[in-house]
């Protein structure tokens, strides 16, 4: 055997061995992946309508006055205008808390986009700016929003908002304009990348899972098959991607 | 006021009038401006309260346009004579106020710039995407409809377009009801019966501004409408008047009875400051009581001008009813958990306040100027006063069926 013919003998074999271990280690880091999120999605490759991206959240753990999750969003998604009266800012998450008028037991939540699957922004927004992503992820088309808030009268979770003013300091990732509605995105620039959205990540309870609702494995269905758990106005039957445990 | 005899006055009156709805609609346009450079912050509106008072305005104008249309379709479409005469004035309100609603609507847009991108994109699942159709087909009908009446050589087509004009008017208002009608999400809307009210209240505030303008025409050519053709028009008027309060307590009662909405109705009717106040003053009381004391009580309806003003009460009661509609159908928080008080850094259980600025109130005051400046212009270039063929009309029974 020659030098050359040893040294493509060992090039073989290398590769044949690396080979193997790709095939056998793959799954297993996929699963990894998905039990995370779900696997980074390639450059010009379509939303695929296999996934159905859903959120749980466990009100039980979640405490009132910690606002992380509200935080991290407006840190990642750049929302970092100041306006004089709140309610023209942007809102893509808020803190709920709330008190039953009878007993008095109180529940902290956060309120974000539900991601209904029949959304009724989507079917009221004239030009079709508002859209559902085929993974179940409800966005706004900036370049064809004309701003002309119906979406937001038709929202019942007001979980819209329009910007007010013009912005500076924007995250490339997360396109925003003035005169354009927007909302939660489940953070989708991160979910694309196999990452989770941000104000799960900065939950320092734990108390909100995000993953794939149409694959019974992810630990969010798991999750939903073992508890109990609600739906905001589950009487508009609008089968909302995010769900509440404990209230 | 009449200027037969002075026609220098009249002329320089027109001027005067044409100045001041150019000026009305400038600062609109102005307002426009700065909105659309400065965003929506410089409004009072925000993301609580969406809609504010571009939108009562736009709304207002947007629905009396079709109602406005009526007036030409009892005379082309159900053949009553003394109508007839009236339709070309009844058509160019309906063009001329559709105009300046729109223009009120486009421009408090977040992205007024975007016009083109809103007839190029349709959703056809959206009640504005039908709008976007039923808006521009409605000037193409009327204006076709207009034709047919003002050229001799198309009047034989008149009834057809009329008919045309007509179940294209219903259709519209239908789609400006339903706006709110299909909002599900909102205890102020939701409801089936919100599309055939804004019909009726379209016949009321639509005939209520054809009767100020005909009044003021007449009154600028120094003539007196004839008291019987002034009397159907203000007995239909009443009718108009009582069937929308009709529809208005039904929806009211709707939402009472079926939807259980009582939170949402004690505050709109009883608790609410200054809803209640509008509501039961400026609609029912100014917009509804009054006028119908001013049109059917014998002894004061007989006395010229009482029709005048109780369509001005009517029209003032329409600003009363679509500002306590949708201001208030929004200053009340949404009920997403029933049975919890709610608080949150966003208005959660909290009745909200609606502080109009100056560039949304010049915005929604120039829907008004472009409509009259529009109709100043219109009524002096072409034939609109309403000429009635007294002789003809009592030798046809037209005046007394």
């Amino acid at each position: 055997m020659t030098g050359s013919q040893e040294k493509s003998r060992r090039t073989f074999l290398a590769a044949t061995v690396a080979g193997f271990g790709a095939v056998a280690l793959a799954p297993g880091l996929h699963l990894i992946a998905l039990s995370h999120a779900g696997a980074p999605r390639a450059a010009g490759e379509p939303a695929s309508s296999k996934v159905r991206w859903g959120m749980l959240i466990d009100t039980t753990k979640c405490a009132s006055g910690c606002d992380a999750c509200v935080k991290a969003c407006n840190t990642e998604n750049g929302i970092n205008e100041t306006v004089a009266d709140a309610r023209q800012g942007s809102q893509w998450i808020r803190k709920i808390d709330l008190k039953d008028q009878k007993t008095g037991r109180t529940h902290s939540l956060p309120m974000l986009c539900q991601h209904c699957e029949h959304p009724p922004c989507v079917d009221v927004c004239p030009t079709g700016a508002s859209m559902k992503r085929a993974d179940g992820i409800v966005l706004v088309d900036r370049h064809i929003c004309i701003g002309c808030r119906y979406c937001m009268m038709a929202c019942p979770f007001k979980a819209r908002s329009l910007v007010h003013q013009p912005l500076t300091e924007q995250n490339p990732e997360v396109p925003r304009g003035v005169g354009c509605v927007e909302s939660c995105t489940f953070c989708v620039h991160r979910v694309d990348k196999g990452q989770q959205p941000a104000c799960v990540e900065a939950c320092p309870e734990g108390a909100m899972v995000f993953g794939d609702l149409n694959d019974p494995k992810s630990a969010i269905s798991l999750r939903l098959a073992q508890e109990a758990s609600t739906q905001v106005r589950a009487d508009l039957k609008l089968n909302q991607g995010v769900r509440y445990q404990g209230i | 006021m009449a200027f037969a005899q002075n026609p220098r006055a009249e002329e320089r009156m027109f001027y005067l009038l044409v100045a001041l709805g150019g000026l009305v609609t400038a600062a609109g346009l102005g307002a426009a401006l700065y909105m659309e450079h400065a965003g929506h912050v410089v409004t009072g509106m925000n993301n609580q309260i969406v809609w504010g008072l571009p939108h009562v305005f736009a709304i207002f104008l947007i629905v009396a346009a079709s109602g406005v249309l009526n007036v030409a379709s009892i005379g082309s479409v159900f053949g009553k004579a003394v109508y007839k005469p009236r339709a070309p004035l009844s058509g160019l309100l309906a063009l001329t106020m559709l105009a300046g609603g729109l223009a009120v609507i486009m421009l408090d847009l977040g992205r007024a710039d975007r016009l083109i991108v809103a007839m190029t994109h349709f959703n056809p699942t959206s009640v504005f995407g039908w709008n976007v159709i039923l808006y521009p087909g409605f000037f193409a009908i009327v204006g076709l409809y207009l034709w047919t009446l003002m050229d001799r050589a198309m009047n034989p087509y008149a009834k057809p377009a009329g008919i045309a004009a007509f179940l294209w008017r219903l259709i519209l208002t239908t789609g400006t009801g339903s706006i709110f009608g299909f909002l599900v999400a909102r205890q102020a809307y939701q409801s089936a019966v919100i599309a055939p009210m804004f019909i009726i209240l379209s016949f009321c505030w639509g005939l209520a501004v054809f009767l100020i303008v005909q009044k003021v025409m007449y009154a600028w050519n120094g003539l007196e409408l004839d008291m019987r053709i002034r009397n159907r028009l203000k007995n239909l008027l009443g009718v108009f008047v009582a069937a929308a309060a009709y529809f208005v307590a039904v929806y009211h009662l709707t939402n009472l009875y079926f939807a259980k909405e009582m939170a949402f109705e004690r505050f709109i009717l009883l608790e609410g400051g200054l809803f209640p106040f509008l509501f039961w003053g400026g609609y029912v009381f100014l917009g509804t009581l009054l006028p119908l004391i001013l049109l059917y009580v014998p002894a004061i309806s007989r006395v010229r001008g009482s029709a005048f003003l109780a369509s001005l009460l009517v029209i003032l009661g329409a600003f009363a009813f679509l500002y306590v509609f949708i201001i208030g159908g929004q200053v009340f928080p949404l009920d997403l958990f029933p049975g919890y008080e709610v608080t949150s850094s966003f208005m959660d259980g909290k009745i909200d306040s609606y502080a109009p600025r100056w560039p949304e109130i010049l915005l929604a005051v120039s829907g008004l100027g472009m409509t009259f400046l529009f109709v100043t212009i219109g009524v002096r270039i072409f034939k609109f006063l309403p000429q009635d063929d007294l002789a003809k009309l009592e030798g046809s029974g037209a005046l007394h069926d």
